[in-house]
């Protein structure tokens, strides 16, 4: 009866994923270009628990969750200070007045 | 329909509204919100999946303390409406169609993934999972368990070096 396919999972995470990538390449705000990486890294989450149950036995795809979890919370707490730098030098959180390094 | 496809549907539907309002909806506070719903949602569909450990984790790090955090900084700079530029048109014209050309070659692919014909969330072998879990962590992968400790101490110190005022 608990029978619910794996694919389903899949394509939900691919969906996240995309959904991810290109709120990263359409969002202005520093703050929400950071949400978007989070919401990839939380599609590929889905990913590695969703093949984890596939491929049954020990729960590898879950270690590696964990690691991508804590990766992430790291990645958050330097990304957020630097947009707490950026704003204090340019009084600014869009990403396109933060154009120094542009070709 | 059995009870957990009906499940996974909500939660799945759930999650997809809540990627597209993080997209759509132009406050940042909203967006936080957004991801919110998302991550509580992936976090019911790690239950149905068995992950129990996983959907704690997920709750108490992720819609915890990360999205606390990104809340906290959207008040502390007092983010605003986001506004709108014309400087990059090159990301609006050309993200929009290359975005969506990768989230359906994805979900192509992801279909055609070799999960083994069908597989499906069927009965998990007898046990204790979150045992599995620590069994594996803490021999298997002590040594990368380790290393995230020395990772986590340099976020550490780079977040404050950043963060502090030019004394």
């Amino acid at each position: 009866m608990n029978e619910i396919p794996i694919s389903y999972f899949l394509v939900l995470s691919a969906i996240l994923f995309g959904l991810g990538v290109l709120a990263f390449v359409v969002k202005r705000n520093m703050i929400t270009v950071f949400m978007a990486i989070e919401l990839m890294l939380n599609a590929v989450n889905l990913a590695f628990v969703a093949f984890d149950r596939a491929r049954g036995g020990a729960h590898d795809g879950w270690v590696f969750v964990f690691f991508v979890i804590v990766v992430a919370a790291a990645e958050a707490a330097v990304g957020l200070a630097i947009a707490i730098t950026v704003v204090h030098n340019r009084q600014s959180l869009n990403i396109e007045r933060v154009n120094l390094l542009k070709f | 329909m059995t009870l957990p496809l009906v499940l996974f549907f909500v939660f799945a539907g759930l999650a997809v509204i809540g990627a597209l309002l993080m997209i759509f909806l132009r406050e940042p506070i909203h967006s936080a919100l957004a991801l919110i719903l998302v991550m509580v949602a992936l976090a019911v569909l790690y239950l149905l999946l068995g992950a129990e450990f996983i959907a704690a984790v997920q709750i108490i790090v992720y819609a915890g303390a990360v999205m606390v955090l990104f809340v906290f900084v959207i008040m502390l700079l007092n983010a605003g409406e986001e506004e709108r530029t014309n400087i990059s048109k090159l990301a609006h014209y050309v993200g929009w169609p290359l975005g969506i050309f990768l989230t359906v070659e994805l979900v192509y692919w992801m279909l055609r993934a070799p999960v083994g014909g069908g597989a499906s969330t069927a009965p998990l072998a007898p046990g204790d999972p979150t045992r599995d879990l620590s069994m594996l962590l803490f021999k298997s992968y002590l040594f990368p368990f380790e290393i995230t400790s020395i990772l986590i101490l340099i976020a550490l110190i780079g977040a404050l070096v950043l963060a502090k005022r030019d004394s």
